[in-house]
């Protein structure tokens, strides 16, 4: 147990150093973050400055807190999230004075510095068909709360779980839809397509609403508060690389809704490469370097670059992916074998530890590395220490199992030949309840090679990578590009741990 | 000598051993006759420490066992289980050596090699087998071998042929009377068998419910029983 904290502890210290000089940029995981937090990296790279990308965060509150941690020095946020999501304030007002009140807030409570806004505003965009709106005379949120109880909604679980969300929509109007389904935004516009649902949530400069001919209902009683995108930077970056705080605010005032809404078209319909969209516009508005030659100079894997992986990419997401299996597995190994083994030895209490462990099972991992966030922070270390957590269950039980199952004659002879307690356990118990303990291994295994994907929600890279960027981006090349292997990893480190079974496994 | 006097031993509120007193000379084989339940068992796990008694003194040659070292006392007595308790993930050479390793003993195979030999199983052929290979007469044959394989002064059996059919059970009975004539040890076996009793022990301790019913020579528990119960068993084993 000691020795697993003091590597998670080294980790979390490797995590927080960086090159110095280094500014660190986040996005949360969907189309238009990246290509506002890749925008933001190009222009300090313009400027000379080192950065180091790490896009695709979680959600709100694991970038946020990524930032409020110094985990990263900036990315783009909008000022009504940060009013309802982030401050939990439910008053409203105009643009400009949601972004007073959150500058002023967010400087006073964190140190943190809402720079001027880009100069568009993306707010939630309830869409229907055109025919659907023609059909039921829909142009206003006011008409869907009357035809909502005969409607089916497709929602991203982000906007169901908001205050400014659904909950607060469904009191606002009165809206009572017939079903609600959670759905990624990557099959959210097909599913409203295809008809299988018909009301969405977009963002009002989504590339999709174009595409699709899709009507915007208007926000009549002006429940949703003003989002003006702008860059949101940490304290650090402020008080150390002021020159950095000044080229970004370059973009500032310098998007309107027409542009972001073309980007974002390339992006996530055309599926253009998003650091070749990000420099494409920032050459437009005259900030370009020549950005012939863009793309990760930093050889950080995280910036979805193409729709596709290429195979260097794609060897180097494996084999970070392997890092992270790898160390948290043998870090449950090293503490639940002995711990399965002393509860087999204190066996009054044990049926209740091993549930209490089990109770983590249920915790969702995204939950799961929230709770750890302020204390491990970002990347490899969170990741590392929840994929542990998740691996100790199946471990814990089939060593109490195995060893408190072992052959009881084997056993009772064992002691009656003389061989002490220790000899017992080591040259009987335990080869006995190897098989049983290794299928505890391979469960564990299996388990976190696929909940390992979710670690690049927090920065730890992976081949989650693609597939968060593909759901964000809408484009299944991608997904599959991390799911493949990743599903092939999970055979492989089966078949392996397979192996060490036959190895450890006593001649029966 | 082995010897308990006034053992008693109870588990919660069930009485296995009440004050109870049975002795057996060196070479001599004591064997321990009842029912389930009698705490026949029992008592045999109070002559190597896998009991100790509540109240009463075990005495093994001489030394009070209180005073001895369990696991000292355990690798030089040997012990049978009933079904044997081979180790089932070791080869029977490494089982019938198990004994002389925990003794440190460096010649330990060769040990098991000379116990394999005395009960009757080819070293050559039975060595590199395991347990789940063999038959039950052999399982036992072989458990025996590790018992005698420590050179001990005391051999402890629990109905060491009770789970076995009729005709190994008597063969394995022959060969082990024969090997008593050969090595000399003395013995405390458990049955539940009268007539297994009266063909191997040099004396017999009838228990019931924890007490000693009669504690006799085989010949004069036959000629006069001393209970209406033991006189049941002798009928029911067909010696009367």
């Amino acid at each position: 147990m000691r020795a697993a904290l003091i590597a998670l502890m080294l980790l979390a210290a490797g995590h927080a150093s960086r090159a110095h000089g280094q500014v660190v940029v986040g996005s949360k995981p969907f189309g238009e973050s990246y290509l506002l937090g890749e925008m933001m990296a190009q222009t300090l790279e313009g400027a000379g400055i080192a950065v180091k990308r790490r896009l695709g965060l979680g959600a709100t509150e694991i970038a946020f807190e990524a930032l409020r941690t110094g985990a990263i020095d900036l990315y783009p946020e909008y000022t009504g999230t940060g009013l309802v999501a982030i401050l939990h304030d439910s008053s409203r007002g105009t643009a400009a004075q949601t972004f007073d009140r959150v500058s002023r807030e967010f400087q006073a409570r964190w140190g943190v510095r809402w720079l001027p806004p880009l100069g568009f505003e993306n707010t939630y965009a309830i869409a229907v068909q055109r025919e659907t709106a023609q059909r039921l005379a829909l142009a206003t949120l006011s008409d869907l709360a009357r035809a909502a109880p005969r409607l089916r909604a497709g929602l991203t679980p982000d906007f169901i779980g908001r205050p400014d969300g659904l909950p607060g929509l469904a009191r606002a109007y009165g809206i009572r839809f017939a079903a609600v389904r959670s759905l990624v935004p990557a099959v959210k516009y097909q599913a409203l397509a295809a008809r299988e649902v018909d009301v969405i949530d977009g963002y009002s400069t989504d590339g999709f609403i174009a595409r699709y001919d899709l009507v915007v209902l208007v926000d009549d009683q002006r429940f949703f508060p003003p989002y003006q995108a702008a860059a949101l930077v940490g304290r650090r970056l402020t008080r150390e690389q002021p020159q950095a705080v000044v080229a970004l605010m370059a973009l500032s005032g310098r998007l309107d809704e027409t542009i972001m809404r073309q980007l974002n078209r390339r992006v996530e319909v055309d599926g253009e490469p998003v650091a070749r969209v990000a420099a494409d516009a920032l050459r437009e508005m005259g900030l370009g370097v020549n950005q012939a030659q863009p793309v990760r100079r930093d050889g950080d894997p995280r910036a979805p670059s193409s729709g596709r992986v290429d195979s260097a990419s794609l060897i180097r997401l494996t084999l970070r992916h392997l890092f992270l299996v790898v160390l948290s597995l043998g870090l449950a190994i090293l503490v639940a074998v002995p711990a399965g083994l002393v509860l087999e030895r204190a066996p009054r209490g044990a049926e209740a530890a091993i549930r209490a462990v089990g109770i983590i099972q249920t915790i969702p991992g995204l939950a799961l590395v929230a709770f750890m966030l302020p204390v491990l922070g970002i990347g490899t270390a969170p990741a590392v220490a929840a994929l542990f957590l998740y691996s100790l269950y199946p471990i814990v039980r089939n060593t109490y199992t195995g060893v408190r199952d072992a052959d009881r004659h084997a056993v009772a002879a064992a002691l009656a030949a003389g061989m002490t307690p220790g000899q017992v356990l080591r040259h009987v118990r335990l080869p006995l309840a190897a098989p049983v303990i290794m299928a505890g291994v391979r469960t564990a295994g299996v388990i976190n090679v696929g909940t390992a994907t979710l670690a690049a929600l927090i920065g730890a890279g992976g081949l989650g990578d693609p597939i968060v960027a593909g759901l964000a981006l809408a484009d299944t090349r991608m997904v599959l590009s991390g799911a493949v292997p990743a599903a092939i990893l999970a055979l492989l480190v089966d078949t392996g741990l397979g192996a060490a079974e036959r190895v450890v496994r006593p001649d029966l | 000598m082995l010897a308990a006097e006034e053992v008693s031993k109870r588990y919660a509120d069930v009485v296995a051993l009440d004050r109870v007193s049975v002795a057996v000379d060196d070479g001599g084989c004591l064997a321990l006759v009842g029912e389930s339940g009698a705490g026949k068992s029992t008592l045999l796990r109070c002559f190597n420490r896998l009991v100790d008694p509540d109240s009463g003194r075990i005495t093994v040659h001489g030394s009070d066992a209180r005073a001895l070292d369990p696991i000292a006392l355990r690798r030089r007595t040997g012990y049978v289980a009933q079904e044997g308790g081979l180790l089932p993930h070791w080869r029977v050479g490494r089982n019938v050596a198990l004994v002389p390793w925990l003794q440190h003993e460096p010649r330990a195979n060769e040990r098991a090699a000379e116990a394999l030999e005395l009960v009757g199983l080819d070293p050559v052929r039975f060595s590199g087998r395991r347990p789940g290979e063999l038959s039950g007469g052999q399982r036992q044959r072989a458990a025996l071998a590790r018992a005698l394989a420590g050179r001990p002064d005391t051999v402890l059996l629990d109905e060491p042929f009770g789970a076995l059919d009729a005709i190994t059970r008597g063969e394995l009975r022959e060969s082990f009377a024969e090997l008593r004539s050969r090595v000399r040890f003395t013995c405390v076996l458990v049955t539940h068998d009268l007539h297994e009793a009266i063909a191997l022990a040099t004396r017999i301790a009838v228990l019931r419910n924890g007490l000693v019913e009669q504690d006799a020579t085989p010949a004069e528990m036959v000629s006069a029983p001393a209970t209406e119960y033991v006189e049941t068993l002798l009928s029911r084993a067909g010696v009367r």
